[in-house]
């Protein structure tokens, strides 16, 4: 009796989860967005932020506008566990889906990403990875379906360098200084490697790359490295828990943390509230505001929470990489609207949100609009370029909150750029892909 | 030329380092035992388990995860620090009672690897009825104990590593007597040699094994204190446990002290191998390379340093 009880409850369960599962994507005359999310697994307390930020703008759009130019957004989740094999199946699962496909997808996992680069020139579906994934594609002649504006792992590590110049008093004093990289040992952490290298080359410092294999749980080795080479400065790539382990470890070896600068995902609040009062002074890159106090937020507030400031912050609202995910969401939503300027206001295929994509050209008065004016900056896409070479931010640790502490740094593309086209002309040499005229 | 160069770097430049700078090389000997005793603690959950039933329990990382969300969990509601102890450790012994009651007992002279699957199953069901409860978001636990570092000798220290090995050892000591001079001690080596024969003497085998479990569950909570007071409580606290394998591999499945040992050996050996030849091959070898260390060891001692030696005949 117990067990027909039990096996009964399954499966309402599974029947009521399958139903809730599929509706959202079923109507038709509605742009669907999938949404390839990490909210369980060892870099959840990273992804339900991120997810968390998708839903609640999509959301505010549909209840405030009424969707974009009257065509709701619908939208489904897909739990990925930072697992790039999950990724490509929930990829799979969702390309299909809503009346026009997927509009664009967010991999939001540079794993992720780099496999489904060339599915996606198959598929027709673009890929916007938003400051992360493969650098390369931001040569847009040959990765024509991929978009990583509005700046890239490359660019960011440039102006990382150009960041220390500055405190240092100029170029010319990089020389014979120590710089350490501490990066996830991933595709994604590696991906400064190359650039820190070729400064090195260029200004003279001093390049240590230690690397730090998953999770990052244990990091003594690599903190007793920096604490016997005595770096000016670090740059940490990492994610998840090693974000959160490399400031402790920082702050027990005693290493200045004004000095201690973590990439745009090694900056979130997540990574520094464990260590407590040792992550003040901590910094990283960041290209939009840490502040939740945007037109936007209010909007989010107002048409996602009804005001209930204490139930949206319980869903991560106004966190680094809750922001981050409104200004990615806002550029997926933007490059539909794009898009339906030419297509007209209907549910649009990928290869139409491509164009947008393409054309995207955010102003600043279109950010006033939106409630973004001073929460990032405008970006205008090209043909040939699809990173838009942005410039970065870098944000500080006061034990509290997250305060920008300096202006928009530009990246050093005179070094970057020659590194993405060779490298994209590399990648089209490989795969036979002929590059398009732009 | 270029082979007498690499000779250099692998067998002779390592050497000359560690004896050049000897205050650095102390500094990293002793990162490495601290690090080993925090594996050890980690380890000390599989094997009191595998001590008193013959099962590896696949589930004791998330044990660690469970133990620490809840300590962790109750401390937000408002509950003063020892207070939250406690409840931890009635959750951990009524988690107990659970596994006893749905799992183990109706697995009872089951092959080795039924009750080894099972415990993957119950990895699982720990993990997602934890965070569906607590959530996953990271937590900070700090429950007062002091983490200022400090130098002895030009070797740093941290007051945190200190106490965290302080209470390893402690932890240690005080179940290797549990285990060789206390009744139930004796009761529990003689379940893990053999259920059928422990019942036929009257030893209460689900009293044993909710024992074992509650007191494994207590080892997880203090494992899971120490390293989510470095990290944040978060999933990421499950996956301690591929730390403690090559501990168990090295230490022995059914040795206390075996563990503390292992554990030592493993801190040491991999931080000495990450700073001096990791860089020889782009870093990041501390994790294969405790499994190296651990597999070479089983070449010579299959059951471990300390593990009993099992003669089957045919």
């Amino acid at each position: 009796m117990l067990r027909n009880l039990v096996l009964a409850m399954l499966g309402a369960v599974v029947g009521v989860t399958g139903v809730v599962a599929t509706t959202p994507a079923q109507a038709e005359g509605e742009q669907f967005f999938p949404m390839l999310v990490y909210r369980t697994g060892a870099y959840a307390p990273s992804g339900i932020p991120i997810a968390n930020g998708f839903r609640d703008y999509y959301t505010m759009i549909n209840n405030r506008d009424g969707g974009i130019n009257g065509v709701t957004i619908t939208f489904e989740e897909c739990e990925t566990e930072y697992n790039t094999k999950l990724g490509v199946e929930c990829y799979e699962k969702l390309k299909n889906k809503g009346p026009t496909g997927a509009s664009l997808i967010n991999p939001f996992s540079t794993g992720i990403t780099y496999q489904l680069i060339p599915k996606a020139a198959v598929d027709e579906i673009p890929i916007l990875s938003m400051g992360y994934g493969r650098t390369a594609a931001a040569d847009g002649r040959v990765f024509e379906w991929v978009f990583n504006f509005p700046t890239t792992y490359w660019s960011q590590a440039s102006a990382f360098i150009r960041y220390v110049a500055q405190q240092e008093g100029g170029v010319d004093k990089l020389k014979g200084k120590k710089i350490a990289h501490v990066y996830h040992n991933s595709a994604y952490g590696k991906e400064a490697n190359p650039t820190l290298e070729a400064l090195a080359e260029k200004y003279g410092y001093e390049l240590t790359l230690l690397a730090v294999d998953h999770p990052g749980q244990e990091q003594k080795a690599t903190w007793l490295q920096i604490r016997r080479a005595k770096p000016d400065w670090v740059f940490l790539s990492g994610w998840g828990v090693m974000n959160q382990v490399a400031v402790k470890e920082a702050a027990a070896i005693k290493y200045p943390m004004d000095h201690f600068v973590g990439n745009w995902w090694s900056g979130s609040d997540a990574d520094v509230i464990p260590a407590g009062a040792g992550a003040k002074g901590y910094k990283s890159a960041t290209f939009h505001s840490p502040k939740s106090d945007f037109g936007v937020h209010a909007d989010i507030l107002k048409h996602v929470y009804g005001g209930d400031v204490a139930k949206a912050k319980r869903n991560s609202f106004g966190e680094v990489l809750y922001n981050r995910t409104i200004v990615n969401a806002m550029f997926a939503v933007e490059a539909v609207r794009t898009a339906q300027g030419k297509y007209g206001n209907r549910p649009l295929t990928g290869a139409e949100v491509r164009w947008g994509l393409e054309n995207f050209d955010l102003t600043e008065a279109r950010l006033k609009e939106l409630g973004m004016e001073g929460f990032t900056r405008p970006v205008k896409v090209s043909c040939a370029d699809h990173e838009t070479g942005g410039p970065i931010l870098i944000q500080q640790w006061d034990g509290a909150k997250w305060n920008i502490v300096s202006d928009w740094v530009q990246p050093i593309s005179e070094v970057v750029r020659p590194m993405i086209e060779k490298a994209a002309a590399a990648y089209a040499a490989e795969n036979n892909i002929t590059p398009r005229s732009c | 030329m270029e082979f007498i160069s690499f000779l250099n770097l692998v067998f002779v430049a390592p050497f000359v380092d560690m004896v050049s700078f000897p205050i650095f090389f102390a500094e990293v000997v002793i990162a490495g035992v601290l690090t080993g005793i925090m594996y050890s603690l980690v380890a000390l959950g599989f094997v009191l388990i595998f001590k008193a039933s013959g099962v590896f329990n696949f589930a004791q990382g998330a044990m660690v995860l469970f133990a620490a969300l809840t300590l962790v969990g109750l401390m937000e509601l408002g509950v003063p620090v020892l207070a939250a102890l406690l409840g931890a450790v009635a959750v951990m012994t009524v988690l107990a009672f659970a596994v006893e009651r749905f799992m183990l007992r109706h697995l009872i002279n089951q092959d080795d690897i039924i009750l080894f699957m099972a415990t993957i199953g119950l990895t699982f069901l720990i993990q997602g009825f934890g965070e569906m409860v607590w959530g996953s978001n990271v937590k900070a636990l700090d429950i007062g104990i002091p983490s200022e570092s400090f130098e002895v000798g030009g070797i740093l220290l941290n007051e945190f590593d200190l106490f965290a090995a302080g209470s390893g050892a402690v932890l240690v000591a005080v179940l290797a007597v549990f285990f060789h001079y206390t009744r139930i001690g004796r009761a529990l080596r003689a379940v893990a040699d053999d259920h059928q024969a422990a019942m036929a003497v009257g030893i209460p085998l689900k009293t044993i094994w909710v024992t074992v479990w509650s007191v494994a569950g207590f080892v997880g909570l203090v494992a899971g204190i120490m390293w989510g007071a470095k990290s944040g409580v978060q999933f990421s606290l499950s996956l301690i446990a591929l730390k403690a394998l090559p501990v168990l591999i090295l230490g022995g499945f059914t040795s206390v002290p075996g563990a503390i040992v292992g554990g030592l050996i493993i801190g040491v050996g991999e931080k000495i191998a990450e700073i001096y030849w990791g860089p020889l091959v782009g870093g990041a070898i501390e994790n294969w390379f405790a499994y190296m260390l651990a597999l070479v060891f089983l070449l010579f001692r299959p059951q471990g340093l300390f593990g009993e030696r099992i003669i089957e005949r045919v």
